[in-house]
């Protein structure tokens, strides 16, 4: 098997309310473990609040403290202590090794910067390219991602651009300095299906070139199918199935991740949708026991307790008690509420 | 089925003016010659990328925009012609936002009952029953009309959203991208209750979505359009398995497939989107077209029939 690339051990970010809930602190991530290898795509799937951007922060050190804290865990970059490198060490690797494309295009390009500078900016930091030699990469990046008249746009500054285009020059950003590791946060969610069919290619040409790891956090399923050779389906906070992605689409165990599946309207075969009832809980209000359990056909007597994530075959696991059999060894962190219960 | 609703050959263009003179330097065909029906009872989806003209063109039923050519006909009578008033009750919309489609000042009763107080209907007690009546009606808790937008999740937001469209009665409700905003579980509960309440209350949707998949699960006719002009009309189950126009099938093959087995058969697009100040000539898609023919850079096509019911604006179909 090809190296691992990264490897989240255990991580645990929570989060302190300032005002309302009395001081509660609450895990906005918890007890996450997963690995990335070399030229292997991992999808983290799920819905808002799931707390899959809040896990790619944690990642990469980029958690406000406060309110929010990395309280357990860590993450290992290529063996790596990531929480524990000097900000020197960070900063050569962050940008340069690892990259991220970020959600919100809008907060995460400087707005005084012409587009192309700030392309520029990292290839000549990392690459110790010239001037010239950067400003030519980044338009060559802008053209690479579908920018028109990349030449001239280079010059344009972001509140000139639309989000589309914001977006695009977000990833020509990251995959300028050809990353070994690419964190990808929703890269294509406000992207037009064309455009996004030509940044997935972009985004998988890098992986078969420079063999690339991606952690790709969606909720679209279609792009998961697309993308991903791992796929985490994450529920309030917890991992709560992973596996290979066919295995995960012909035989989804959880019964979120089978709700997730027939809640998708599919191209071209018209079917009656099973939508999962309620909502998903706020992270200050988790249900005790199994965070589905509310919402859940299958709850019974044992949901009452939080299961573990039982591995159900070669890195195929499920946190249900349906799949009651040998745990995965991690781990476990149960909600103090619980004993409450 | 009688056609509630008839565009006819409708433009809106806009000029574009800047610099230091405020000259006028461009025209932007939003919509471009558009002709279509919608018949009562029926729901046709309005699908395309960003800036190909279909929320303009959602604009120009309601009412909102000049347009610079053509006609829009509601019920049979010319949209210019309706008293304005008339017209709201008949046509309603839900935006794509339901974070900021609702006045966050105002109690989930109040922005229901919000259109039947402005068009002075029932009294304070009917408006009353009405309201907790159409909560009831959109699967939401009657206690929720005390609640305010900040206290609801997203997909009960955008199921006030639709109970405020419903207000009136309408005859047609335009839904601009109604789920794209929402998690994919709500997203399948809100396209549900849409689903029901069409065949309910009898309603016309104009249903104006980027997602193929929502389209082609909610509509029966799909209406592709590609820099301001209707490229492709047709009943949505054979338009989306036999796509006939090259535009067509480079979306439908641009979309991810939730199967990992499902072999990617993708078209991709040659050449750049074009700039819709400075539109090509003949077909607009005619540079990007894998098909492309020397006609297709002078001529716009006209509307050619490509099966039952189907229509492409495309010289590929040309009847020999």
């Amino acid at each position: 098997m090809s190296e691992i690339l990264l490897d989240i051990r255990g991580l645990t970010t929570a989060f302190a309310a300032h005002t309302g809930a009395g001081g509660a602190v609450a895990k906005a991530v918890d007890t996450v473990s997963l690995t990335v290898r070399q030229g292997e795509t991992l999808a983290v799937v799920g819905e808002s609040g799931c707390g899959k951007t809040v896990l790619a922060l944690s990642v990469l050190g980029l958690i406000p403290d406060p309110p929010g804290r990395v309280i357990h865990g860590q993450a290992l970059y290529k063996g790596r202590d990531l929480a524990a490198m000097d900000e020197a060490e960070l900063e050569s690797v962050r940008g340069n090794h690892i990259a991220m494309i970020f959600q919100e295009p809008m907060t995460s390009l400087n707005p005084v910067f012409r587009v192309g500078e700030q392309i520029a900016e990292g290839y000549r930091l990392h690459k110790g390219a010239s001037k010239a030699e950067a400003d030519a990469r980044a338009v060559e990046m802008l053209r690479l991602v579908g920018i028109p008249n990349p030449e001239e746009r280079a010059g344009s500054y972001p509140f000139e651009l639309s989000g589309g285009m914001r977006q695009r020059v977000m990833i020509a950003m990251a995959l300028a300095n050809d990353p070994d590791l690419l964190f990808a946060d929703e890269p294509t969610t406000a992207l037009d299906v064309t455009i996004q069919a030509q940044i997935l290619d972009l985004m998988r040409e890098l992986q078969r070139r420079r063999g690339s790891g991606i952690l790709l956090i969606t909720h679209d399923l279609g792009v998961v199918a697309e993308m991903a050779h791992q796929v985490a389906v994450m529920y309030a906070g917890q991992v709560v199935e992973q596996a290979p992605v066919a295995e995960l689409f012909a035989s989804p165990r959880h019964p979120y991740t089978q709700g997730l599946l027939a809640s998708v309207p599919r191209l071209g075969q018209r079917r009656t949708l099973s939508p999962i009832p309620g909502m998903v809980p706020g992270i200050f209000n988790l249900p005790f026991g199994c965070r589905f359990r509310p919402r859940c056909a299958h709850a019974f007597g044992r949901c009452e307790s939080c299961p573990p994530l039982f591995e159900l075959g070669p890195g195929h696991s499920a946190r249900c008690w349906l799949h009651d059999g040998a745990p995965l060894a991690e781990p476990v962190h149960c909600d103090h509420r619980e004993a409450d219960a | 089925m009688s056609a509630l609703l008839e565009l006819e050959n409708v433009s809106r263009h806009y000029a574009v003016s800047g610099g230091l003179l405020g000259l006028r330097h461009g025209l932007v065909r939003a919509v471009d010659g558009v002709s279509l029906t919608v018949d009562a009872g029926a729901s046709l989806g309005l699908v395309g990328e960003s800036g190909c003209g279909k929320s303009t063109l959602a604009r120009c039923i309601l009412g909102l925009e000049q347009l610079e050519g053509g006609a829009i006909r509601f019920q049979g009578r010319d949209i210019t012609d309706w008293p304005q008033t008339e017209l709201r009750r008949q046509m309603q919309m839900v935006f794509q936002d339901p974070y900021s489609s609702l006045n966050p000042r105002m109690s989930v009763g109040a922005i229901v009952a919000e259109p039947l107080t402005i068009h002075g209907l029932g009294t304070a007690a009917e408006r009353k029953a009405k309201t907790l009546a159409l909560l009831r009606t959109v699967g939401l808790d009657t206690d929720m009309a005390r609640r305010y937008p900040h206290q609801l999740s997203g997909g009960q937001r955008q199921r006030v959203a639709v109970a405020r469209a419903l207000a009136l009665s309408p005859a047609l409700v335009v839904c601009d991208e109604p789920v794209s905003a929402l998690d994919v579980s709500i997203q399948a509960q809100v396209l549900l209750l849409l689903q029901d309440l069409r065949t309910r209350l009898g309603l016309t949707y104009l249903f104006i979505s980027h997602d193929l998949a929502v389209v082609g699960q909610i509509c029966d006719r799909i209406a592709v359009m590609y820099l301001g002009r209707v490229v492709e009309l047709g009943p949505a189950e054979t338009l989306i398995n036999d796509p006939r126009h090259p535009y067509t099938r480079v979306l439908l093959s641009a979309v991810p497939v939730p199967d990992p087995g499902h072999k990617r058969n993708r078209e991709n697009l040659t050449g750049e989107l074009p700039s819709p100040l400075n539109p090509p000539s003949g077909c607009p898609f005619h540079p990007r077209c894998p098909q492309v023919m020397d006609i297709c850079r002078h001529e716009f096509p006209q509307a050619f029939s490509t099966g039952e019911a189907r229509l492409a604006h495309c010289w590929l179909h040309k009847p020999a």
